[in-house]
């Protein structure tokens, strides 16, 4: 087994009375693709913003890498190789779709106080943007307006500009979020091709998605973490699919 | 920027640029010095402009308080003045400096808000910078400050003459013009206008969007303080009158009237500003009603402001 | 110490406070339930007391005078957020600040249009000229009014706005403006309502106050930005904010104008302290705004339900 990318100890986050984030512990591995599950408030959502730095955590501590990066900003955590997607697409939308995965690749390459030469001219860095488009598909589409692609081309571009600052791990939001059955399974094609090379941590509602992707799966309810475990195992465990799954799924 | 622009936008540009560098020259062969002032005015309005859409227009950052930096630099020259100390270079880095250290002191604070704060709170500083100026009798308080001699320089670059200075004022001005161009352009100009759309993104990309914003924002102030000293050399007089929030307000209604974020645009829109203002009030004592009524019909009717108007000609 | 001046200058300070509060109140609500931003808010201000002078030079009845600007201004004020500001609540701020300080130039042209340029005296009936003295201490009738009037209309504003339908809804929708849409309240009624009673209060604020400098152009374009500080200070869209802000803010330029270069004078040589006073008596309330949205961004008393 190799050593933990990615390592959560104990978190915890309370809004008022209610318990968002109860005890977490969780590790994701190098090369694996991890997911969280969960019904609906289980608190995934509160979560990923705690890892992406949006909240911070009442108690506990995210190890990333081998460095606590609890205290660290958003941008911080960005810059130290823990990229994400949103839930809700959050791009640059008046850009194109190069401009966004440039922006990316500035942000993975160092500080961007460069006053004078146009980034136009930078070609290293339009052959790395490209390269990521190319990557999710998106190629053929460089030159569009984010604002006028389709809501899954959008949503593919948000996982390029995740890719494109060489992360050391991504996390996804929900990527599938809002997409017909065609575009679902684009994006899962996309995905199961970053396998090895990149450590995911993907939440997803889709199950479908989820149980043909994951490498493991952790299963979220009121907070806390009651299992985590390959998808087979999980697919069998009683406590889950009484908690979760119902009797429809499993 | 090379080869002549095939755009109809492009090509007024590029003819307003034409007609302004022999400008001097026309007015005297028409003998009309009294459209070099008013030319030259216009384009020391400009450059503060120009400044101001760096971070309104392309920024997002509504300064409601960027008159504070014409003050600066007109006080740069002003109060050395008034100690009989005339070197330009003097001058032009007091005024650098000034506006550098205040823009990053005010900055620093008003950038951790956002919105309609953020409107409030330039305005804020702005009015103690009116204030202070108001207050010190030493400097004429209300009164202002007459400026006998323009800053000095060498020869060849004298700002003594209005046709020297009008060259100095247009110097800047494409300094300024091409300046922000260049900003705009480069990593650090993608990184400001990403995070007018859209900043948790530029957040999550690993950007911190709070101190690319501080250095635009002191360099916006730095270029809006050599329009100060170019206006403090020009009137020969300054005063607090130069600061107040009304005047902030102007500078933007000349962002807006161009059209805000756009290259060209300031330049326009002060250009039309100041001949309007000069032109209305030939006509009528009341051309402030009509100035009011076309402020409000340009926000319900008016998106783009003249760029905005002109490329759209180019699409038709 | 001179005590008598100190009182004097206390009344004054309080005498601003109110006056501020006038404006405020309607500004704080606009701003926080519409989220609309009124440079002209001091336009109000100015014609309100133009009104109140027109009616007083008819009639010779100030009574009259103040009740047909209260009406009149409510009209102004209904004409602006039917006509104008209902079409950009959902614009963004520029906007705002643009139309308004458009508003402000058509405003102040209009006013020397119909009343000229030279401001306008209004006279006080004999009864409210005179002075109240109380042992070794003088008062001017007049200023004590101010305050009593200012004093009213907070308190009739506040049971308005705490006991009162229009109150709850007003309270609902500073903090939570889809909770109201969603009640299936007339919206566009309530703003109208909201924006046409501010224009009333601003305009009270002129009339009480241009009896002892006249009415004249522009008289509101430097105490609105003051109004606009208490607003920010107090916290947006909070009355009761907006109230104590007011009074605080009031006060402390009062009385810094009197007292700061005492003050100085013990820690600076004399005319250090001469010169630093002024300047620092004017800017301390935009110190104080500035240290507030440094500190406490949401101001000192935000409206319940807002983060």
């Amino acid at each position: 087994m190799t050593e933990p990318l990615l390592k959560i100890h104990d978190l915890n986050k309370h809004f008022g009375g209610i318990v968002a984030t109860d005890h977490v512990n969780l590790e994701v591995e190098k090369g694996l693709i991890h997911a969280i599950i969960g019904p609906n408030g289980a608190g995934k959502t509160t979560l990923i913003a705690q890892l992406s730095g949006q909240i911070k955590p009442d108690s506990g501590d995210i190890e990333f890498g081998g460095h606590s990066i609890t205290g660290y900003s958003v941008a911080h955590r960005a810059r130290a190789g823990l990229a994400r997607s949103f839930q809700i697409t959050s791009v640059v939308m008046p850009m194109t779709l190069l401009q966004n995965v440039m922006l990316a690749v500035q942000g993975g390459s160092g500080h961007s106080f460069h006053f004078w030469t146009p980034v136009s001219e930078d070609a290293e860095m339009q052959a790395a943007a490209m390269a990521s488009l190319a990557e999710v598909g998106l190629e053929d589409r460089a030159e569009r307006i984010a604002a006028n692609v389709s809501h899954g081309e959008q949503r593919q571009l948000e996982v390029a500009m995740a890719l494109a600052m060489k992360p050391r791990m991504l996390l996804l939001d929900e990527p599938m979020a809002g997409m017909g059955k065609e575009e679902g399974a684009m994006m899962v094609e996309i995905l199961n091709r970053l396998r090895g090379d990149m450590t995911i941590l993907l939440v997803e509602h889709d199950m479908d998605a989820v149980f043909s992707l994951a490498d493991k799966l952790s299963v979220l309810v009121n907070g806390h973490i009651i299992a985590t475990d390959t998808v087979e195992n999980i697919r069998s465990n009683h406590e889950v699919q009484k908690a979760y799954l119902g009797d429809g799924h499993a | 920027m090379i080869g002549f622009p095939q755009s109809i936008s492009g090509r007024v540009y590029a003819a307003i640029l034409l007609i302004l560098a022999p400008a001097p020259f026309i007015f005297e062969w028409i003998n009309q010095p009294f459209y070099l002032d008013l030319l030259s005015r216009a384009l020391i309005l400009a450059i503060a402009v120009i400044s101001l859409n760096l971070i309104l227009g392309f920024g997002g950052m509504i300064s409601l308080g960027h008159a504070a930096y014409i003050g600066i630099g007109a006080y740069s020259v002003g109060i050395p003045a008034y100690y009989d100390y005339y070197n330009g270079w003097l001058h032009l880095a007091l005024a650098l400096a000034v506006s550098a250290s205040f823009a990053l002191i005010t900055g620093a604070i008003s950038l951790r808000t956002k919105g309609v704060y953020f409107i409030m709170i330039t305005m804020a500083f702005s009015q103690m910078v009116y204030f202070t100026f108001l207050s010190l009798e030493e400097y004429g308080a209300d009164d202002g400050l007459v400026i006998y001699s323009r800053s000095e320089f060498p020869q060849w670059m004298t700002m003594d003459g209005g046709t020297s200075l009008y060259y100095w004022i247009f110097a800047l001005l494409l300094l300024s013009l091409f300046f922000t161009y260049r900003l705009v352009y480069s990593r650090f100009g993608r990184v400001i206008v990403g995070a007018k759309f859209n900043e948790q993104r530029m957040q999550a990309l690993g950007f911190n969007t709070y101190r690319y914003r501080l250095v635009c924002y002191v360099i916006s102030a730095m270029i809006c303080s050599l329009a100060g000293v170019l206006l403090g050399n020009f009137t020969g007089f300054i005063s607090p009158d130069m600061i107040g929030w009304a005047r902030s307000g102007e500078l933007i209604f000349m962002v807006i009237i161009g059209g805000a974020g756009t290259f060209f645009g300031p330049l326009v829109g002060t250009i039309a500003f100041v001949l309007l203002e000069e032109f209305l009030s030939l006509i009528t004592v009341y051309w402030h009603l009509i100035f009011g009524l076309m402020l409000v019909a340009l926000v319900l009717y008016g998106k783009g402001g003249i760029h905005g108007w002109l490329s759209r000609l180019d699409r038709n | 110490m001179d005590w008598n001046l100190l009182i004097t200058q206390l009344l004054n300070g309080l005498q601003l406070g109110l006056l501020l509060f006038l404006l405020a109140s309607g500004l704080t609500l606009i701003f926080g339930i519409m989220d609309f931003i009124n440079l002209s808010h001091g336009s109000f201000y100015m014609i309100g007391a133009y009104f109140c002078g027109s009616v007083v030079a008819k009639s010779g009845s100030f009574v009259a005078g103040i009740l047909f600007g209260l009406i009149g201004m409510f009209a102004v004020g209904a004409l602006v957020e039917w006509f104008i500001a209902r079409k950009l609540y959902r614009a963004d701020h520029l906007d705002h600040v643009l139309v308004t300080f458009g508003l402000i130039l058509i405003f102040d042209t209009l006013v020397h249009l119909i009343w000229g340029a030279a401001g306008m005296a209004i006279p006080l009936p004999q009864v409210l000229n005179g002075q109240m003295t109380l042992g070794d201490l003088v008062f001017p009738i007049y200023r004590l009014l101010i305050i009593f009037a200012g004093l009213l209309v907070a308190g009739i504003l506040f049971i308005l706005v705490t006991k009162t339908r229009l109150g709850m809804l007003i309270r609902a929708g500073a903090s939570n403006r889809t909770m109201v849409e969603a009640l299936g309240i007339n919206i566009n009624r309530l703003f109208l309502i909201v924006f046409a009673l501010g224009a009333a209060m601003a305009g009270l604020a002129g009339m009480l106050i241009a009896p002892i400098t006249e009415a004249s152009i522009g008289m509101g374009n430097d105490i609105i930005i003051v109004a606009f500080v208490v607003v920010i200070v107090g916290g947006i869209g909070s009355v009761k904010g907006a109230f104590y802000a007011a009074l605080i803010l009031g006060l402390i330029d009062t009385m810094s104008r009197s007292y700061l270069d005492a003050l100085l004078k013990l820690a600076m040589p004399v005319t250090y302290a001469e010169t630093a006073a002024p300047a620092l008596s004017a800017m301390l309330i935009y110190i104080l705004m500035a240290g507030v949205l440094a500190f406490r961004p949401q101001g000192l008393f935000p409206p319940a339900g807002l983060k």
